[in-house]
């Protein structure tokens, strides 16, 4: 008798090549962008795809480790000033201050995270947002970085990058491309490891993994301070685009964090297609209802509390039963006993 | 040094304030463990209720409290039994997730009612009125608000030790449980803590619209105070929060007098040095 019994903990492979194409391609045609698209709508593109890394990011901290932070604008706001700061009082570089902003986030998120996780659940997430505030009145406080109203970069600096608009425009597409690529990719790889299996524990159950033997401090704590670093990176191509940076603007609640959990929670929290078709659907419904002004707000404020009511998987979890079909399966097969 | 007193004097009473901010939340907490995002926009839409309730229709203040702490308790009744209860139980990110979407809504619907204009409530001779105390003058608002607090807290002490509802409250906070296998209706227990968190809210939101500046957005800033001041006072503990919000009030009123830039900031500070070195507050009767 041939039984099919799938090997515990394996995950399956065999329609990956078809996955692996289907991703490429996109990449590819993504990549082509600047070679044929108007500046308005590569830039659009490059918006899209800094939030789609970062709605990334947030729900690899809240879906999978369950840090549900409301802070992560201190770090974008932190690798903008790091940028800033090298570009304007060292004279270095932008796209070679890039790395270090990461890297500087990914530092000043260390200390950070041992004064926030000594709170957890909601308070760790009111946590979050008062250390964000500190760094912006903080900023607000230095003169040499232009104190409350803000910096602009040095035009000599940017033209380091490329003399010409097109020409800068473009290398900056390629770069958010490759750090949203990568993202997406890094997640993936960690969700289908040994790693994310404690991460989805951790998700499922924090003190069962705890006793299944998922160090989930320590766990939690690299994962934090991991996605800070690459928020603090995107904050630095964010400011590197708008070419000005302000406390207001840098460490808004509103841009960098409210927006991108808007996005996880309707897209569907906890799966890798869940942020990319929030941020799908709220680009969107932007371009119908940026006129709107604040009801467009009450309108996304609705959407996620009926998640929370109806649907806590959000729309990913609504359309997958249906298509039988992940784009990024992480899930692995139980372990069959044999009959 | 008389400047410097007189801004400790101040933010003791301010503290005041705070400590009524804090209440509510701090009450939530201790009963079901649950935190509502949302409480600052709620403190601010009770000072534009009193807004509309005073300036536009012509009503005493006093009365605008009459009207309004019984309508946010009736509200907080029916929301917690409705909406809230929906996301209680032990996994904490539907009712994190939930609270956050609501207050995006209230404060953008504010914005739509009231615009994004500063604002503030004339209570006409209260506003100016003041006890002179040595070289000090305490202004009738601030002391309103302290008593106010020592008053909220008092009675909440008391409701919690001295009555059968506030005792079953104690009970279902150290295991909810338990208590509903008593036979205590959980569900009736949680909503009467949001209702008595929500009058609390209405009344330190009509405090708040006399004694400062509000508008749509300032909610979020009052949920950071409200939290600070129950985590410094130490979670469960209705004095402990009354301590950190004055603590709050003096580190606010020290820094704004080294540096009006500073008032914010040095609170903040304070909080996380505190929070550092006595992460489980000051007066502590509950694990986090």
């Amino acid at each position: 008798m041939t039984m099919t019994v799938a090997m515990p903990g394996r995950l399956p492979r065999s329609v990956m090549p078809v996955r692996l194409a289907i991703l490429a391609a996109v990449v590819l045609a993504m990549a082509s962008v600047p070679l044929w698209a108007s500046g308005g709508s590569q830039r659009l593109l490059v918006e899209f795809m800094t939030y789609v890394a970062l709605a990334q990011l947030w729900n690899l901290m809240a879906g999978y480790a369950g840090l549900i932070s409301i802070g992560q604008q201190a770090f974008v706001g932190l690798g903008g000033y790091t940028l800033f700061s090298l570009a304007i009082l060292a004279g270095v570089p932008p796209l070679l201050a890039l790395p270090v902003a990461g890297f500087v986030a990914a530092i000043v998120a260390w200390p950070t995270a041992l004064v926030a996780f000594r709170l957890s659940g909601p308070y760790f997430a009111i946590g979050t947002w008062v250390i964000a505030e500190v760094y912006r009145l903080g900023f607000a406080q230095v003169g040499a970085l232009g104190g409350g109203s803000g910096i602009s970069l040095p035009v000599g600096l940017v033209k380091t990058i490329s003399a010409d608009r097109g020409t800068r425009d473009s290398i900056i597409y390629w770069i958010t491309l490759a750090a949203c690529v990568a993202v997406i990719g890094c997640i993936w790889a960690l969700m289908r490891s040994r790693l994310g299996l404690g991460l989805a524990a951790i998700r499922d159950d924090e003190v069962a993994a705890e006793s299944a033997g998922v160090v989930t401090r320590r766990l939690k704590l690299q994962v934090y301070v991991i996605c800070a670093g690459v928020t603090g990176f995107l904050g630095a191509l964010i400011f590197l685009q708008k070419l000005r940076i302000s406390p207001e603007v840098a460490f808004s609640v509103n841009d960098w964090t409210v927006l991108v959990i808007f996005m996880v929670v309707i897209g569907g929290i906890g799966s890798i297609e869940g942020p990319l078709i929030g941020c799908l659907l709220f680009f969107v419904l932007r371009e119908q209802f940026s006129d709107w002004g604040s009801w467009y707000m009450v309108g996304l404020g609705a959407l996620s509390v009926a998640t929370m009511l109806f649907a806590r998987g959000g729309l990913w979890s609504l359309i997958a039963p249906r298509i039988g079909f992940r784009l990024f399966p992480v899930a692995r097969a139980a372990p069959r006993r044999p009959s | 040094m008389t400047d410097l007193l007189n801004a400790i004097l101040q933010g003791v009473l301010l503290g005041g304030l705070y400590a009524l901010f804090a209440a509510g939340l701090s009450l939530m907490f201790g009963v079901m463990r649950f935190v509502n995002l949302a409480h600052g926009d709620f403190i601010v839409a009770a000072a534009f209720g009193a807004l509309l309730l005073v300036d536009m229709l012509g009503l005493p203040p006093l009365l605008a409290v009459v009207i309004l702490v019984p309508a946010f308790a009736a509200f907080g009744y029916l929301g917690q039994r409705l909406v809230l209860n929906r996301v209680m139980g032990r996994d904490i990110m539907p009712g994190i997730l939930l609270t956050f979407g609501f207050s995006v809504m209230l404060q953008n619907l504010m914005l739509e009612g009231f615009s994004a204009n500063s604002r503030r409530l004339n209570a006409g001779w209260l506003d100016t009125a003041s006890l002179p105390l040595g070289p000090f003058q305490i202004g009738f608002v601030p002391l309103l608000m302290f008593t106010t607090a020592l008053l909220v807290l008092g009675g909440l002490g008391l409701f919690m030790s001295q009555t059968n509802t506030g005792r079953l409250m104690r009970a279902t906070s150290d295991d909810a449980q338990i208590v509903g296998l008593m036979g205590a209706d959980r569900r009736h227990l949680f909503a009467i803590a949001t209702a008595i968190a929500s009058g609390v809210v209405a009344l330190a939101g009509v405090l708040m619209a006399i004694k400062t500046n509000f508008d749509p957005s300032s909610g979020s800033i009052r949920l950071l105070f409200a939290f600070e001041a129950v985590i410094m006072g130490g979670l469960g503990s209705l004095w402990g929060t009354l301590a950190g919000g004055i603590i709050l009030g003096v580190a606010q009123g020290l820094g704004a007098a080294i540096d009006p830039g500073y008032q914010i900031l040095a609170g903040h500070v304070v909080f996380l040095i505190i929070l550092v070195l006595r992460p489980q507050g000051l007066f502590p009767r509950q694990r986090p």
